[in-house]
């Protein structure tokens, strides 16, 4: 039996005394479409902080591709094919877009080990790029410095870095956050379009989008797993909806 | 007393003295590095600043001594409320290199206005009688005028402690040191909040430097001379912290006393090898917050 | 992977010329563009130019090749430290006890050795220190500069302490090119070792390792997000920044002929760096504009009065940061920018009412003020320059005193309000 993309068994975080994250498990196959919603504060980005190794667990185990990652740092479980995107954009803002793509390939392959062969003297890595950001419809910015783009734009390179990486897991943290509404389109087209390899967990907040895009939703409520299931069991479960009180569907909490 | 005792004695007198010299000083670079997050390396440019209104009151104009003091820390203290309203307050958003080469630059500034106005040579202050020579506590006599620097100490600490601890304003600044943005949120005013500590922390600095004279003379250079001891003492005890700067200063004041007692040459080296082991061991300082 | 193969032709064939375009500038980066060599050509003519001023000269050189060393690390790498010195000094050392105690005066042999002891220093020191950020690294990075002082103290046995190494000679360049008494050859000599060092620097700023360096300035976090190994990186770059600083001692050792504990002072590393931030960080060049800009106004200010230079360094470093955060390359690029933005800013300029708000007013207001205290405080330089007679000059000289501080409070709002004008018309 082939090991699931990613298995995250019991996983604990505590900050002192506030348990942040109670015996979560979660299991994405390859391919995945998975969702995790939840209220504000559920726990869902210390989730994937978890993770992706920006925070480390009091207990539990993270599996990748059916290796244990719980100890390795942050690098480590991106080299071994884990991506994410911030919620809050985290762009090399001093770089234009291009660079921006031909770093994280340089990383991806090693290459940033060289210190004497030009970066420009690498056709291949750059048309890698250039490739990238013409599926994300961004190669006409691709000399534009990061920070001189528009919001919604940025945020296209925000996905492309992760997509750069060539992950086999691929987390992406509210990918639709901060950008207008009559931009967001392109994100989501994005993201029904990723490559269906790739297993994909979303934190959503816009149920539209959750129920179009996700094949298993789980919902994260005070850092423990209120329930799991398909898009079907989870519509028609009052008790979520209850949870969602207040906070409108669709709405931004 | 037996040699030993009497060696160790001095040591912690003298350490003592130091550190409460350190204390008065950088308790107030600490607060406000630890508040706004401002790299300030013109604090010691205060410190200085302060030495020379001591000493200009004192020989030209007769004030005593401890009026000339608190004339001091008060001027300082209102004359940084301009630097910080017009200058610092455009940094607050900066780099730490912006905010580094600022202070270095105000500082330089500093010494060589300073410099002009009072020459390069020493200065000194004449004391009252009360502060010459020892006082005697029967088993030792002890030199008065770091008692009294001991003495004062003590009373600003307890001073400070019920400021920071029981008052409102002291609360609010803990508040705000520990979480800025849920402080002003909850209605504090926190530019307000942090001009008052930053004046008071100048006019502390500016106490420090006036008491400094007699322990070590006053130059100019004074400004950047001990301004690394400041930046030791604060980034050992942690940013924002009074206990932080308080157990640095002791620490430091006692082992670099201890040191150059004991080993006259490389004395000096040991408040370094303490800073390394600390901040390698606690990155933030004792008390200081990641 | 990816096809251009969009429906629409133009869109497609459009699609592909911007492609080649980012593509092609990207290959072309990394070429000798014409403007590089303007420096070194300058090098070359203050040789003709200035024949006897040459042991300057090459001073300047060394400081430019420190600078760039540390360009790697604070410009491209974006750390900040405060012991930069110590690396100076460790390859200064190494050359003077060298060719002191140990009689090796084979000065290219002792640049290697300098070069390989201030690199083994930075691999160590950076290997722990680099963990670490902010305050705690510049005390970590001060305290370790500090501690190799101390000991040179310590030990002034070993190494002369302030005095000094005494009696440094050292071999004919190559065997053949001796030193004359106007420096004719160390300037060469130091301008060849810097075209090397900056070669190498060179490459590895637009390496691919280069353009992780700067990613890691940009924003570390995704660094380690993307798998970037940046602790590995940061010591790799450090250690070789290290190495070339040693460089730079080693040769301002031997074409000074003498070395003093003076190297690892912390004025060294606040010198070098304010060179480089005059001249403009994470711009290669930008450490020759500011060494050579720094030395040049030294040498000359410091000759005039010290105080006055010390004053000016500082009044020099504070509007840096006021105005010109990216050194004078950072102007020249930017007005290199609004000499062609300059149409756009006009038509900007017309389609926006400049707003005179009451605040400007007060802001006006408010540095009226301030430069009331500034005229006071410069009529009373001139007039008294003692601070104990303060008092007496309000008394002796009233009219005087107003007129300073008239003058002051006038000059720094029309300053001020010139200021606010131009930016709120270029205000966008």
């Amino acid at each position: 039996m082939t090991a699931a993309a990613l298995d995250v068994q019991n996983l604990n975080c505590s900050f002192g005394a506030l348990r942040v994250t109670r015996d979560v498990d979660l299991t994405l196959a390859r391919g995945a479409r998975h969702a995790l919603i939840g209220p504000n504060g559920a726990g869902k980005t210390t989730l994937v902080n978890l993770i992706t190794g920006v925070l480390r667990p009091t207990t539990g185990r993270v599996q990748l591709n059916g290796e244990d990652i719980t100890s390795l740092s942050q690098a480590d479980r991106a080299r071994r094919g884990l991506a994410r995107t911030f919620q809050i954009n985290q762009l090399f803002r001093g770089l234009s877009v291009l660079e921006n793509i031909c770093m994280t390939i340089g990383e991806r392959d090693g290459n940033c080990n060289n210190l004497w062969r030009p970066a420009g003297a690498d056709r291949a890595v750059i048309d890698e790029a250039l490739d990238h950001l013409e599926s994300l419809q961004i190669v006409d910015d691709a000399l534009k410095l990061v920070r001189e783009l528009p919001y919604g734009r940025q945020r296209l390179v925000e996905i492309a870095i992760a997509l750069a990486q060539r992950p086999r897991v691929l987390l992406l943290d509210e990918p639709a956050a901060g950008v207008p509404s009559s931009e967001s389109h392109l994100i989501l087209d994005v993201v029904a379009a990723l490559d269906p390899d790739i297993a994909v967990l979303i934190i959503e907040h816009d149920m539209d989008v959750v129920f179009r895009f996700a094949r298993e939703i789980t919902v994260l409520v005070q850092g423990a797993v209120f329930t799991q299931g398909t898009p079907d069991e989870i519509k028609a479960n009052e008790q979520v909806r209850e949870v969602y009180l207040g906070q409108g569907e669709g709405g931004h909490g | 007393m037996p040699q030993v005792a009497n060696i160790v004695v001095s040591i912690l007198f003298d350490g003592l003295a130091y550190a409460m010299f350190l204390f008065i000083t950088s308790v107030g670079l600490s607060v406000t590095m630890g508040l706004m997050g401002f790299v300030n390396l013109a604090h010691g440019a205060f410190a200085m600043a302060g030495g020379y209104v001591v000493v200009s009151l004192t020989r030209s104009y007769g004030v005593g001594f401890i009026p000339s003091l608190m004339i001091a820390a008060v001027v300082v203290g209102l004359v940084s409320i301009r630097f910080e309203r017009r200058l610092y307050r455009r940094f607050y958003k900066a780099t730490d290199l912006e905010q580094v080469l600022l202070t270095i630059g105000l500082a330089f500034m500093a010494i060589a206005t300073f410099t002009y106005f009072y020459g390069p040579i020493p200065k000194s202050v004449p004391l009252p009688d009360w502060l010459e020579g020892d006082v005697n506590l029967g088993f030792r006599a002890f030199p008065s005028y770091r008692a009294f620097l001991i003495v004062l100490g003590a009373v600003l600490t307890a001073v400070l402690w019920y400021a920071f601890e029981r008052t409102s304003i002291g609360a609010k600044i803990r508040a705000a040191v520990d979480n800025r943005r849920m402080a002003e949120s909850v209605g504090i005013n926190v530019d307000r909040l942090f001009t008052l500590t930053f004046a008071l922390g100048s006019g502390l600095a500016a106490l420090g430097g006036g008491l400094a004279i007699q322990l070590f003379g006053l130059t100019p250079y004074f400004a950047v001379l001990y301004l690394v001891l400041f930046l030791i003492v604060v980034a050992v005890g942690g940013l924002g912290s009074l206990q932080g700067t308080l157990l640095a200063a002791l620490v430091l004041g006692i082992i670099d006393t201890g040191g150059k007692y004991l080993i006259a040459e490389a004395g000096g080296f040991f408040i370094y090898v303490i800073t390394v082991i600390v901040l390698l061991i606690k990155p933030a300082g004792f008390y200081g917050r990641e | 992977m990816a096809a251009s193969d969009t429906t629409a032709a133009t869109g497609a064939s459009e699609r592909v010329a911007a492609r080649d375009r980012a593509a092609e500038f990207l290959l072309r980066q990394h070429r000798f563009k014409p403007a590089e060599s303007l420096p070194w050509l300058i090098a070359i003519a203050v040789y003709f130019l200035f024949p006897d001023r040459l042991t300057f000269g090459s001073q300047v050189l060394v400081m430019v090749l420190f600078a760039l060393s540390l360009d790697l690390i604070l410009g491209y790498a974006g750390i900040v430290t405060l012991g930069h010195a110590a690396f100076f000094g460790v390859g200064a050392y190494t050359v003077g006890l060298g060719a002191a105690r140990l009689g090796w005066s084979e000065p290219i042999s002792g640049l290697v050795a300098a070069a390989i002891v201030a690199g083994i220093v930075g691999f160590i020191s950076g290997w722990f220190l680099l963990r670490y950020r902010g305050l705690t690294l510049l005390m970590l990075t001060l305290a370790t500069a500090i501690m190799i002082l101390e000991t040179g103290n310590f030990r002034s046995d070993i190494s002369g302490g302030y005095d000094g190494v005494p009696g440094l000679i050292f071999d004919p360049l190559v065997g053949l090119f001796d030193y004359d008494l106007y420096g004719h050859t160390n300037y060469v000599y130091a301008l060849i070792v810097l075209a090397l060092c900056f070669y190498f620097v060179r490459r590895i700023v637009y390496s691919p390792f280069g353009q992780a360096l700067t990613g890691i300035r940009e924003n570390v976090r995704r660094m380690h997000a993307i798998g970037s190994p940046v602790h590995m990186r940061l010591v790799t770059v450090y250690t070789i920044a290290a190495a070339i600083a040693g460089v730079a001692g080693a040769l301002f050792t031997q074409t000074n002929a003498y070395v003093t504990l003076t190297v690892f002072d912390f004025e060294v590393s606040a010198k070098v760096m304010v060179m480089l931030i005059l001249g403009g960080t994470g711009r290669l060049y930008g450490a020759f504009i500011g060494a050579a800009v720094y030395m040049i106004l030294e040498d000359h200010l410091s000759k005039l009065s010290p105080t006055f230079w010390s004053f000016g360094i500082g009044l020099l470093l504070l509007v840096t940061v006021l105005f010109a955060r990216h050194g004078i390359l950072g102007l020249v690029e930017d007005f290199g920018r609004l000499r062609f933005a300059g149409r756009w800013l006009k038509e900007r300029a017309a389609a926006q009412q400049p707003a005179w708000t009451r605040e400007q007013w007060n802001a006006v207001g408010i540095s009226a003020f301030d430069g009331a205290l500034i005229g006071l405080a410069v009529g009373f330089a001139v007039n008294i320059g003692s601070a104990d007679l303060l008092v007496t000059w309000f008394t002796d000289d009233p009219l005087g005193v107003l007129g300073w501080t008239a003058a002051g409070a006038l000059l720094v709002a029309a300053i001020n309000a010139v200021y606010l004008v131009l930016t709120s018309r270029a205000a966008a």
